[in-house]
């Protein structure tokens, strides 16, 4: 049966609908409410160095889904290299190349992070090494401190916890400690002790965001992984656990730099913080791409504000659907109340619906002039289409003359519907008398200004903007009203005597 | 509000949304409505199956013919000149007598030659059709409406639309013109609708406006009093409507000419609710009814399983 069909198709549009919907809210964190600010930071990362005129290979470390951020895009400045994005194993890296460079070389790369709380990190746990090589004294130092802190504590991250302890709160005091400390970077020694006690460890680097700051450096942080979880260790305190506002840049165990051709390399990094609206963090949201994470965004900005239109007809499209369908009310021309309500949002309403009332009756009045001239039809629809852009202009200068400049958005009117209005209304004043005319024309103007409150709101232009799931939602609401055979609001008013007759 | 709704629902009356989604979207055929929408294809497919229309004096087609409109009138005294294609009543011309150089229509307005042409040429050119599309006019001759329903009527020539479902006519108004219709048979306009016991063709009650009234506006006779005479030859008629255009819901519109009886004026594959009010009763009882009866019944049969089971009371 074609009403089962019908069900059928309603119920894949509505799930198909809801679920683009809620990923983008959930996965792709797109609020609900335009309000909403979400926190973005600007991330520049300065690499400079020496060339000396050899061919030149720049190599770095780009975050890969740093925990707790998600990358919004990306931008380099580096004039005269070739760039490469490479996926290694261990990270993605960009690869600047040239063929002859002399001299201070800088190269810019820009990044934009959305704060993002959900976001994880999916970093692989290491492989351990298969020997931990020390020289001849040191070994058994290590072993000693091993074998210290392995009394201490139950599994790996108490064991890390105590060892880290022990160089953060009094590396002094105790020899062994000491003698390690004057061969290795604490860093590099804490995973190296860890390996020896066959816990997997690497060296991570991370940048802490702080609005404002430059020149800022990457510090060295140590991961330990047990099995699925992973302890972000810092070896300056001994402190475990993740700040909210580092930004681990790499998380491999590779090198952050690599220069070939040019020495004194170096990077340094500038940040800010920038709280955005909501939806221009989904704006710049370039990277979530994919079936699901479709969106207008993709699309250039000044396409976007085209869409931004056209994605607001379906919600006038409703409203005219519910009016008819479900409140009784006639309009002149089916959807020629949406295209008013789209003039009156350049308008804004009151000047719109004084334009509108203005074109209209000024209209009507040549129109019954032109209707005595015995014209055929569509010469008479021409000769009003350009009456209408003659009274258009006429009011527009004149109000401009008289100070207004609202008089100048008039020209946002859909001239040929509302000539098309015109000679309507016009043939039902000649018809039906004006009673008709008020009628059909009140019930347009209302339903007019219905839609265009409905598609004014902000909250509605930006889940429609936002969500184009909800396209799918509007549509099926619009198949099931379709299918709707009970009685109309204004019908119950129309056949109440039958109601009460026999009462 | 929701207690008149049920009321409604119980008493069986169908709202605009039910007749299009279960009545006209169901039974009719889109492919068949141009044979209705067009007055003259109607006309000449109800020649080919014997029912009597109204004769047919000329039509026009293109623009350069309109001059010849007063030509085909010109042996008439009086005419109607309507759009082929004309929906609601919009359009028709009607002319009850003329006089050198000048037409008097019901009302006693005077129109001359140039606004003849210039009604033509507006029908032509779609001013009055469905979708603005290029239309035909079609020029017959005046109705001589029987004379019983004089007093039931103010200038115009009264009308009975019967309701045929799936070949069975379920529901019967005659329709008055009053002053407030201008002459013309359109309930959305003034006319009054006067509900007909589908057995006998006799009142059952009045609207206007969607109101019930029970004397004419203009003439005060009290509507109680009509019937409808040549009722079975009449239902008959409709009925055979169905087998002519295939429509399963079709509003068929019938006169009475006090010369030649019962004539078919026109069909709607989209025919108005209002006839609930004036029969003072809902349509869904009925076309239940008819819906689970076997298709293929003959029109006489039709008629009289109507007239005995669909009778006001």
């Amino acid at each position: 049966m074609s009403r089962i069909s019908l069900y059928v198709m309603v119920a894949v549009f509505l799930i198909a609908g809801l679920s683009l919907t809620l990923y983008r809210h959930i996965e792709l964190q797109v609020p609900w409410t335009p309000g909403e600010t979400r926190q973005v930071w600007h991330v520049e990362g300065l690499v400079s160095f020496e060339a000396h005129g050899d061919p030149v290979k720049v190599s770095l470390a780009l975050p890969d889904n740093p925990g707790g951020f998600r990358l919004l895009s990306e931008h380099t400045a580096s004039p005269g290299y070739g760039l490469h994005y490479v996926d290694t194993e261990v990270g993605r890296r960009a690869e600047w190349t040239i063929r002859q460079a002399t001299g201070r070389q800088q190269i810019y790369y820009s990044v934009q992070f959305l704060v993002d709380d959900g976001s994880q990190t999916r970093a692989a746990t290491p492989a351990l090494p298969d020997t931990v090589v020390w020289e001849h004294p040191l070994g058994t130092s290590a072993q000693q401190v091993i074998d210290a802190a392995r009394e201490r504590s139950a599994d790996a991250f108490s064991f890390t916890r105590e060892l880290a302890r022990r160089f953060t709160d009094e590396p002094a005091g105790d020899e062994n400690i000491r003698l390690l400390m004057s061969r290795f970077d604490t860093p590099e020694l804490l995973v190296r002790l860890l390996h020896q006690a066959g816990i997997a460890a690497r060296l991570e680097h991370g940048l802490i965001l702080e609005d404002g700051r430059r020149r800022q450096v990457l510090e060295p942080w140590v991961g330990v992984f047990d099995g699925d979880q992973r302890l972000l260790l810092n070896p300056r305190t001994g402190k475990t656990g993740q700040p909210d506002n580092l930004l681990l840049w790499e998380a491999g165990g590779s090198p952050v730099l690599e220069v070939q051709g040019g020495t004194e390399s170096r990077i340094t990094y500038s940040m800010l913080r920038r709280d955005e609206p909501a939806a221009v963090a989904a704006q710049t949201d370039l990277e979530a791409g994919g079936v699901m994470g479709f969106s207008i965004h993709s699309l250039p900005l000044e396409e976007q504000a085209l869409f931004k239109n056209i994605l607001l007809i379906p919600i006038g499209a409703l409203v005219v659907v519910i009016l008819r369908v479900l409140v009784g009310i006639k309009t002149s021309g089916t959807f020629m109340p949406v295209l008013i309500a789209l003039a009156f949002m350049q308008t804004t309403l009151l000047t719109g619906l004084i334009a509108f009332l203005l074109i209209v009756s000024t209209g009507l009045m040549i129109r019954s002039y032109l209707s005595h001239l015995n014209l055929l039809l569509v010469a008479r629809v021409s000769a009003v289409i350009i009456t209408v852009i003659l009274i258009i202009s006429a009011y527009s200068l004149l109000a401009y003359r008289l100070g207004f400049n609202e008089g100048l958005v008039i020209t946002f009117f859909p001239m040929i519907i509302l000539s098309w209005t015109i000679e309507r209304m016009s043939i039902l004043w000649e018809e039906e008398g004006a009673r008709e005319v008020f009628i059909q024309g009140g019930g347009s103007l209302l339903t007019a200004v219905l839609a265009f409150l409905a598609m004014d709101h902000p909250v509605v232009q930006h889940l429609t903007f936002n969500f184009l799931g909800l396209q799918l939602i509007l549509m099926a609401l619009i198949l099931l009203l379709g299918n709707y055979s009970g009685y109309r609001l204004l019908e119950l008013r129309r056949f109440s005597p039958l109601g009460h007759s026999r009462d | 509000m929701l207690r008149l709704a049920r009321q409604l629902r119980i008493r069986g009356v169908i709202g605009m949304n039910r007749r299009n989604i279960h009545y006209i979207g169901r039974y009719n055929d889109r492919r068949l409505y141009p044979l209705v929408d067009d007055k003259l294809k109607t006309k000449l497919l109800a020649q080919e199956h014997d029912i009597a229309t109204l004769v047919l004096l000329g039509t026009i087609r293109s623009q350069f013919e309109v001059r010849h409109v007063t030509q085909l009138v010109s042996q008439q005294d009086g005419f109607v000149i309507k759009p082929a294609k004309g929906g609601g009543g919009k359009g028709i011309l009607v002319v009850e007598r003329q006089e050198p150089g000048a037409y008097i229509k019901p009302s006693g307005r005077i129109i001359h030659r140039d606004g003849l042409e210039r009604h033509v040429s507006n029908i032509l050119s779609g001013l009055y059709s469905l979708g603005g599309s290029p239309d035909a006019a079609i020029i017959e001759e005046l109705i001589l409406f029987d004379e019983r329903f004089e007093s039931y009527t103010h200038e115009g020539v009264p009308d009975i639309r019967v309701i045929v479902f799936r070949g069975y006519p379920v529901m019967a108004m005659m329709r008055l013109s009053t002053a407030a219709s201008d002459g013309k048979a359109n309930l959305h306009q003034g006319a009054v609708g006067v509900g007909l016991d589908i057995a006998t063709g006799r009142a059952v009650g009045g609207v206007q406006f969607d109101r019930p009234v029970s004397r004419h506006p203009d003439t005060d006779c009290p509507l109680a009093d009509l019937e409808v005479p040549q009722w079975e030859e009449l239902l008959l008629q409709t009925a055979a409507c169905y087998e002519l255009t295939g429509l399963g819901y079709l509003g068929t519109d019938i006169v009475l000419d006090r010369r030649h009886g019962p004539m078919l004026l026109e069909l709607n594959a989209r025919p108005g609710l209002t006839i609930q009010i004036a029969n003072g009763r809902g349509l869904r009882e009925a076309l239940d009814l008819i819906e689970r009866q076997p298709a293929g019944a003959p029109a006489a049969e039709r008629v009289a399983f109507s007239r005995r089971y669909l009778a006001a009371s």
